[in-house]
């Protein structure tokens, strides 16, 4: 039916080799294709942040992302941080702060904030709220997940 | 065994109860790992997609499914002539799943796909071919409810005209109505006439408050299956399983215990989960005409469109005091936009009535709604249901009476506050009560009195950025509501040979935090710490009865279930230890994993130990237990009065704004709060709920609307709808009022749906108290401020509507 293209990327630190439609987004293969299913569709529109990723380094928005874009490039998911010291002390923050309730937002704040402390290894409130002013979370009210990146030292 | 000879070992006391623990399955969410009903695939799956009415009110001429049932890859295309046995659904029981005939608004379903992939299913939709004959759309519901209004469910006519002669007792979805009220709710207690006549000053003032949507960051979707036999498996996230295990049964002509239903975690629910809708019936019957499992999933512009919101309410409320400042009545009409359907947003008058009724102490209190239907979307339940539309009017007119009669607002309402031991008009009585505690707390902490002063003082200096700070209070149901022939929870208790427990209850999780809650409860009865528990709460198969997520009730009431059940679990197990150590019973307790002498903490046995004993040697016992709790509360009767809960929660937010006079932007600078929840139970998880419900509530006031132009939703979607972020919060100062409910769960009571309630009430209040200009209309964005500053908003009025 519709083209298909083959691409190779690293993903998580493993190569991977796969065929994906050409309207494809990284979201959807990740999750419908690779069966990764910590990425979150929120809105497909790139206006939640639920479905943060990074690649090569750099958070973005999977479901903004054509899946062929991901050829050749280095990408990271929520599932990928699972054996990253720093990380881990984020995600246990995030679990001491309070910071999850529904925990449908968490794994993009997460990959948002891993980003954003890499940047800022010792972002303050107003740093990491503007941070994550692209995440959206209806639960939390955003405090405790503020209070659960500040405490984090990036370093 | 010669205890002396032993140093015996001592175990201090210690608790769990208003400690800050974490979320138990926080670990899972954090890590990507938990599997939400997005994220489950069955082997065999097929996509469901439904096809929506592209008019807002028009009969249905014809529908051509023929090129999309030839679609390579599509199953199944149901339209209603393919189910002639549906049956109608939601609270007045006014549509079908798919629609018969005529589509009422924009969500409206008029067939669905099921598909190998959900491109093809898409694909399929685009091929089915409507046509319409359009009818006049009313979509403003002051317009609905005039005489000779067209009618958006009119008694169905014979083709020459004559009436169709119909059963008695048919739904309004087969026999239509004569008019557009779809409910209507009076209430009255003492006789305003007098109380109007008793005053020495009344306002009279009409508020609008507008459509808000719950936004779940997960949006809704299911999956079903049909086994061999014909049993159904459903993975829902609705917030009532065991209520609709009937329902669907009944839509499916099918016994209710061929239906299990599993709960997946769930992205949010707020309320929005409470009712059935069109997507789950349908996805039934996909799954039942396919015979594969059938997943269906929203898109965010579907969940916009197609889930519920919170209810347009126009409110016209009149009040008055004397002038020592005691209240003397109020009488309030309010007109709800029900939307084309009616669901559970048309019963939000039973919370509103409460709150005009018995928030304050009101001699003579006088409420009208009339829910009309309109061609708009249908409203549901949403966190508060009804209290933020009431408390914002009322709250408003404690203010400006307080002005009127030249009174301290802050006396004004202290004043007029409930107190514990009271029982209001609607015959709500209040066993504990720390409202006034809330109003002087959340004064004091924000220092609301000077501040007041002092804004109201610099309104006239230059500068045109204005400081306000505004004051509301609230009253919800805290102990559960009995709404249901019962309101109560059922819980399975077992402990296994190593002292661990598996709490099994009725209550879903639904991000809240009620797992870990009622961990702690059980584990404080028990002696051991939150590890040794697991909770299995999600499978309608193995979970007791329980009437379901709503009206703050869970920790109240599945709390006390729980309770109830360890506490059972607990004098078995110190009565068989009593026995073996020869100990009376009563000198015994269990702490940290042990039993103990209670007085003086030594241990007696450990507790895992005197488990395997009473197991394997004794071949006596396994430890289970269950418990029912049913709250000592009372259905209401014909006239909504009634102690419709077993306690209530008490709150008072104070609001702090910064007004740009330039541009009308407003600035939420700091919310403190002050909450009677009884006590606090896990400080972590209270903390978080008060602090979502605060900026649930800012959006509310500041940022959300839906909007709807003749029937025709604008913005369905996070660019143009839009939600509070994270640099917009306000600073959060919150107390906690603990008044040690008797009934309670160690004392507590319900706070889930309260913290969203006051805040656009204190915000107006605070918008005023810093330029002087009150606002009637919600939300407060700049446009509006900004002309509402300059006098260009025409003083809203809506004439009452009388009943009869
Ligand atoms: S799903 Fe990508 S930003 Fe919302
Ligand atoms: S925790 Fe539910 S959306 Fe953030």
């Amino acid at each position: 039916m519709s083209l298909k293209h083959d691409i190779e990327f690293t993903l998580n630190g493993v190569k991977r080799h796969v065929s994906v439609d050409v309207t494809m987004n990284a979201l959807a293969m990740l999750r419908d294709v690779i069966g990764l299913t910590g990425t979150k569709y929120g809105c497909g529109e790139g206006e939640c942040g639920a479905c943060t990723i990074q690649v090569d380094g750099v958070s973005l928005n999977s479901c903004l992302m054509f899946a062929v874009d991901c050829d050749g490039r280095n990408v990271t998911t929520i599932e990928g941080l699972a054996n990253d010291s720093k990380a881990d002390a984020l995600r246990e923050s995030f679990v001491e702060h309070g910071a999850v309730q529904c925990g449908f937002c968490t794994p993009g704040m997460i990959m948002q904030a891993d980003h954003l402390l890499h940047k800022h290894p010792h972002a303050d409130e107003a740093c990491v709220k503007r941070g994550i002013e692209g995440n959206l979370c209806r639960c939390t009210g955003y405090k405790k997940i503020v209070d659960a990146i500040v405490a984090v030292d990036g370093a | 065994m010669n205890v002396a000879e032993k140093k015996a070992r001592v175990i201090e006391p210690d608790s769990l109860i208003g400690k800050r623990i974490p979320k138990m399955d926080a670990p899972e969410k954090a890590s990507g790992r938990t599997r939400y009903i997005h994220d489950i695939n069955l082997s065999g799956q097929l996509h469901g997609k439904i096809l929506r009415s592209s008019r807002i009110h028009a009969l249905i001429k014809s529908i051509d499914v023929s090129a999309a049932r030839a679609l390579p890859g599509v199953h199944v295309v149901i339209t209603a002539a393919d189910i002639p046995d549906q049956r109608p659904i939601g609270v007045a029981k006014d549509h079908f799943p798919l629609k018969v005939g005529r589509v009422r608004s924009q969500r409206d379903e008029i067939a669905a796909v099921a598909a190998e992939s959900e491109e093809i299913a898409e694909a399929a939709l685009k091929l089915i071919k409507v046509e319409y004959e359009d009818l006049p759309v009313i979509s403003d519901p002051e317009q609905a409810i005039m005489p000779g209004a067209a009618l958006i469910h009119p008694e169905p006519h014979g083709a020459d005209g004559s009436h169709l002669h119909l059963k008695q007792g048919m739904s309004i979805a087969h026999k239509g109505k004569p008019d557009n009220i779809a409910m209507r709710f009076d209430y009255v207690h003492g006789d305003v006439v007098q109380g109007e006549a008793e005053s020495d000053v009344v306002v009279e003032d009409t508020f609008k408050l507008h459509y808000v949507t719950h936004c779940c960051m997960g949006v809704s979707g299911m999956i079903a299956e049909f086994d061999a036999s014909g049993n159904l498996l459903m993975y829902s996230n609705t917030q009532v399983p065991f209520l609709h295990k009937r329902e669907f049964a009944d839509y499916l002509n099918m016994d209710p215990a061929r239906i299990r239903i599993i709960q997946p975690p769930i992205g949010g629910g707020f309320g929005s989960k409470l009712d059935i809708y069109p997507f789950e019936v349908i996805c039934l019957y996909l799954a039942r005409a396919a015979k594969r499992p059938v997943k269906m999933l929203f898109t965010r512009e579907e969940e916009f469109l197609a889930s519920p919101t919170r209810q347009p309410v126009l409110l016209t409320l009149r009040s008055g005091c004397k002038k020592d400042g005691t209240l003397t009545f109020r009488q309030v009409h309010t007109l709800h936009d029900n939307g084309a359907y009616t669901s559970w947003g048309a019963t939000t008058p039973f919370v509103m009535m409460q709150t005009f009724s018995s928030l304050y102490r009101v001699p003579h209190c006088d409420y009208h709604t009339a829910a009309v239907y309109t061609n708009n979307p249908y409203a549901g339940s949403f966190r508060g249901y009804g209290n933020l539309q009431a408390t914002f009017a009322i709250e408003q007119h404690m203010d400006m009476l307080a002005e009127k009669i030249g009174m301290d607002p802050l006396e004004f309402r202290l004043k007029n506050a409930q107190d514990a031991g009271e029982t209001t008009g609607q015959g709500m009585s209040f066993k504990s009560c720390g409202f006034k505690d809330c109003i002087t707390t959340a004064a004091r902490r924000s220092d609301y009195s000077r501040k007041a002063r002092e804004n109201a003082a610099n309104r006239g200096k230059p500068g045109n950025i204005k400081r306000g700070i505004g004051m509301a209070s609230m009253l919800h149901v805290g102990g559960g509501a009995k709404i249901y022939p019962s309101d109560g929870c059922g819980t399975i208790l077992k402990m296994d040979d190593f002292a661990n427990v598996t709490l099994i209850t009725g209550a879903s999780e639904i991000g809240q935090g009620s797992e870990t809650v009622l961990s702690q409860l059980v584990c404080e009865e028990l002696g051991l710490p939150i590890s040794a528990i697991t909770v299995v709460n999600n499978d309608t198969a193995i979970t007791p009865w329980d009437v379901g997520v709503h009206a703050s009730r869970t920790t109240f009431i599945a709390g006390n279930s729980a309770i109830g059940a360890a506490k059972k679990a607990k004098s078995k197990i110190l009565a068989v230890a009593a026995k073996k150590y020869d100990v009376a019973e009563d000198e015994l307790d269990l702490r940290g994993g042990f039993v103990i002498q209670a007085a003086s903490g030594e241990v007696v046995v450990e507790l895992s130990k005197l488990l395997r004993n009473l197991h394997f040697q004794d071949k006596a016992e396994l430890v289970m237990t269950t418990f029912y709790y049913e709250p000592p509360s009372v259905h209401q009767d014909k006239g909504f009065k009634g102690d419709v809960s077993a306690a209530y929660a008490w709150g008072t937010q104070v609001v702090e704004v910064e007004v740009d006079t330039d541009t009308g932007q407003v600035r939420m600078t700091k919310v403190t709060g002050a909450h009677d929840v009884g006590r606090v139970l896990n400080r972590l998880g209270i903390e978080g709920q008060i602090e979502g419900g605060v900026v649930m509530g800012q959006g509310y006031a500041l940022t959300e609307d839906l909007l709807i132009q003749n029937g025709v939703m604008k913005n369905p979607n996070f660019r143009d709808y839009k939600l509070v972020t994270a640099p917009e919060i306000p600073e959060m100062d919150i107390a906690f009022i603990e008044s040690m409910d008797g009934e309670g769960p160690q004392g507590a009571k319900g706070v889930g749906e309260a913290p969203s309630i006051c805040i656009a009430a204190a915000t107006a209040n605070a918008i005023a108290n810093a330029t002087g200009v009150r606002m009637y209309e919600l939300p407060f964005t700049p446009e509006k401020v900004y002309r509402a500053l300059r006098g260009q908003t025409p003083k809203l009025y809506w004439k009452p509507w009388k009943a009869d």
